[in-house]
């Protein structure tokens, strides 16, 4: 049996969607409550962007920034052996902008609208940032090679298919010559690594941490999901006991108790030792977000590689690590900010990276009190690197996307 | 081909699996062994040259230095373990205080991200974006030396304080706020807003069985929940006997509630940076829900509130309270930054102590115990929370 309907009344059509007041109605002030809602988002938001502003243009007192701009990068690094940051600087520039054109390398474009708008603030950046002219032409260049390299890297990448290993082994180069570069030795003017801070020093514990944590963490996390009872309690309990310190006490300990745990006679760098601390601590957490990764990769690739004959240790390290590190990239990347934002906390144990510079500088008599600018500034340099990293990680996680 | 006649032919223990795997483990049993003996060896001889021996005793020494704020007493020459206890109590107060404001603050912000209204969404991005790539005692020295600070210009503690809200002072020994005075009405009042609160808990559980079972509107109930809330709010605001603060000879503020510059920054910045984390961790849990339950909820009439709180939110929580409980987690052992800003928690105090000893190895183990303790019962909590919510499956 069927039910005929009778057709539905024609309703009137829509009223034009477009326009500011349409949307407007429709995203602002939809029910009463939303608009009250609106309105009272818009008085605070208003006010608290005029206050700012007029904080910012009368009573901030910004010079604090430029005439400290050496320390908050490279702390008290000697003035005659800056050339060899920028050396390092241009060529890490080099290195990222080649690595960016060849993971865009199938992009029709490289240099779109956003990357050419994104390039062009840098640019205007560089050239209205309060800083001597050389350092302000300096800048321009890195900006200038990054977009070069780029734009080799692309080309290249187009060409020649299997690139792309050699720019891992320019990579694993480059940490070398970096040190070499601000440690000095080998015919360079030896630089005290006390003598490091700000931003340099930041960088340098972190990446430097990250890089010693991830093989220990990898072991960490097989010998978590390994059938043997012995290795697998004993990575359990330290990554629980890890996981269940806070930091500070872990670098506490690295401060004070790592003296006692090597002979008498050698001494240990304080940032050397909080280098221990954070990879004792990051590889704790490392493992854990690369078993979540070993957790999602299906049996049946164990199964089929030792089908195949391949034995445990090749069956780990080319098919189920390489699968499990992909996908447990967007978290790697997640405890790589978070640890960068951890750095801060070696100004406890008293060294002077970014957070720790900034109290140094605070502290001098010509700048006290001016609290708000210096905290701003470095706050927005935090935000700019950690808000890069994890935007890079949703690229590099688009372009690794090999699932359909 | 030849068969073996008894069938038992042994394979050579190199060739076998497990034989292997128990040398493995012994290889590894004894390196760890091995570098834990060389580290303690060299421990123990560092500390016989320092002329220290492994010993508690210590704590019954007095300690000597003094406590910012406490909440029971304590004096200078009380002895170490007390020093301990009191810094403890005060890392209690700061997390679990920073508990509930950081789930309000993170549950709201959760639940703006689903607003249709176009401003709030934005600054909600906005408030997440920037307070999780900026590093926490940054976050802190910003609350205390831009906010707290500022509020509370005055140089000495003899000049007149800033008023707060027309009810309060503020002045650099901290927040003056009213509160009730330490009277036994007080404490009666107390408890029928508790006993009032249970009850509002029973009747609410009744009216999501009614309506859930018997298709009820809920109505009465809700009418009973009201009421309840209108009596508990007035029974707070005028049967309590609330104390102001006020301004006595130079300046001097007595009455009310003090709350430190340091506390209440410390406070602030736990509170809206794990918020920060929690409403993300909301807004997956409600995105988790699939569209359809939505769907579903509104086919059977339910209106937008309703089918929140009755379909979508529980099932929401399955996902959220697991990832909650490393949130608290984390607010709990971030909670030792206090000590950066000057508030006097376990860790500064434990910090304090080891400076004056010089036990660091005896110190450092209390310290372990002491925050694993706080995790394993944090932990635990939210896996009864957790065990709650879950689907109960035969």
């Amino acid at each position: 049996m069927t039910t005929s309907y009778p057709p539905a009344a024609a309703s009137p059509p829509p009223i034009a969607q477009v326009g500011p007041v349409a949307w407007m109605r429709k995203n602002l002030f939809n029910s009463w409550f939303n608009g009250i809602l609106t309105i009272l988002l818009v008085w605070l938001l208003g006010s608290t962007v005029i206050n700012f502003v007029r904080w910012a243009f009368s009573l901030a007192q910004w010079q604090v920034i430029p005439a400290n701009l050496p320390l908050y990068f490279v702390g008290r690094f000697p003035a005659s052996q800056y050339w060899r940051v920028w050396v390092l600087v241009a060529l890490l520039a080099a290195l990222a902008g080649q690595t960016w054109g060849i993971l865009a390398k199938t992009a029709p474009r490289l240099f779109s609208r956003p990357v050419l708008i994104g390039l062009a603030i840098a640019a205007l950046i560089a050239v209205i940032f309060p800083t001597p002219p050389l350092y302000r032409l300096l800048i321009l260049g890195v900006v200038l090679v990054v977009a070069a390299s780029a734009w080799v890297g692309w080309q290249i990448g187009s060409k020649i298919p299997g690139f792309g290993k050699w720019l891992s082994i320019a990579w694993a180069i480059a940490l070398p010559i970096a040190l070499w570069l601000l440690l000095g030795g080998f015919g360079l003017r030896p630089v005290n690594i006390n003598d490091w801070g700000g931003m340099l020093l930041t960088v340098f514990v972190s990446v430097l941490s990250i890089l010693l944590s991830f093989p220990l963490g990898v072991l960490l996390a097989l010998g978590r999901q390994s059938t043997l009872p012995v290795i697998r309690w004993l990575s359990t309990a330290y990554i629980e006991l890890v996981r269940g310190l806070p930091l500070l006490s872990i670098l506490f300990f690295a401060s004070v108790m790592v003296p006692l745990f090597i002979p008498g006679n050698i001494r240990l760098n304080l940032v050397i030792r909080a280098i221990i601390g954070l990879t004792l601590f990051t590889a704790a957490y490392l493992a854990e977000t690369i078993r979540g990764g070993l957790q999602s990769i299906p049996r049946g690739q164990t199964e089929a590689s030792r089908a195949l004959g391949l034995s445990t240790p090749l069956t780990l390290g080319l098919i189920i690590l390489p699968q499990a590190l992909k996908v447990s990239i967007p978290a790697i990347v997640g405890l790589f900010i978070s640890l960068l934002q951890d750095t801060t906390l070696l100004l406890i144990i008293g060294l002077f990276e970014l957070l720790g510079i900034s109290r140094a500088i605070l502290a001098n008599p010509q700048f006290i009190g001016r609290y708000a600018e210096v905290y701003l500034f470095i706050g927005l340099i935090f935000w700019v690197l950690c808000y890069a990293m994890s935007w890079g990680s949703r690229r590099l996680e688009q372009s690794l996307n090999t699932t359909h | 081909m030849t068969q073996s006649t008894d069938g038992s032919e042994k394979i050579p223990f190199w060739r076998d699996d497990r034989v292997w795997r128990i040398i493995i483990q012994l290889i590894v049993l004894g390196v760890v062994l091995l570098i834990g003996s060389i580290l303690l060896g060299n421990m123990f001889r560092n500390l016989a040259q320092l002329g220290r021996q492994f010993d508690f005793g210590f704590l019954r020494n007095q300690a000597g230095f003094n406590i910012g704020e406490t909440i029971v007493p304590y004096q200078t020459n009380d002895r170490y373990w007390w020093a301990l206890v009191v810094g403890f109590l005060n890392t209690l107060r700061l997390i679990l205080v920073g508990f509930v404001l950081a789930t309000v603050i993170g549950v709201l912000a959760g639940i703006a991200s689903f607003s249709d209204n176009w401003l709030l969404r934005k600054l909600n991005v906005f408030y997440v974006e920037i307070v999780r790539n900026v590093p926490l005692l940054l976050q802190l020295f910003f609350w205390i030396f831009v906010v707290f600070y500022s509020l509370a210009p005055q140089r000495n503690l003899s000049d007149p304080p800033t008023p707060l809200l027309g009810r309060g002072f503020i002045n650099k020994a901290g927040m003056f706020v009213p509160w009730p005075a330490n009277t036994t009405g007080d404490w009666l009042a107390l408890l029928g807003v508790v006993l009032g609160a249970i009850a509002a808990f029973f009747i609410w559980r009744w009216r999501i069985k009614l309506m859930e079972t018997a298709g009820a509107s809920g109505k009465p109930q809700q009418w009973m929940l009201i009421g309840l809330a209108l009596i508990g709010l007035l029974v707070l605001l005028f049967g309590m006997k609330w104390e102001t603060p006020t301004l006595g000879e130079n300046n001097s503020i007595t009455g009310g509630l003090r709350i430190s510059l340091e506390y209440a920054a410390v406070l602030a910045g736990l509170s809206f940076y794990t918020g920060a984390f929690i409403a993300e961790i909301v807004r997956a849990g409600i995105q988790s829900v699939s569209k359809g339950q939505w769907e579903a909820a509104r086919a059977l009439g339910l209106h937008t509130g309703l089918a929140m709180q009755l379909v979508v939110l529980p099932q929401a929580l399955r996902v959220i309270i697991p990832s909650l409980n490393s949130q608290y987690q984390n607010l709990a052992k971030n909670s030792t930054l206090a000590l950066a800003i000057g508030y006097p928690d376990f860790f500064s105090t434990f910090q304090t102590t080891q400076n004056q000893t010089g036990r660091a190895v005896e110190m450092i183990l209390i310290l372990m115990a002491v925050y694993l303790i706080v995790n394993l019962v944090i932990t635990t909590l939210m896996n009864l929370l957790n065990r709650s919510v879950q689907l109960k499956e035969r």
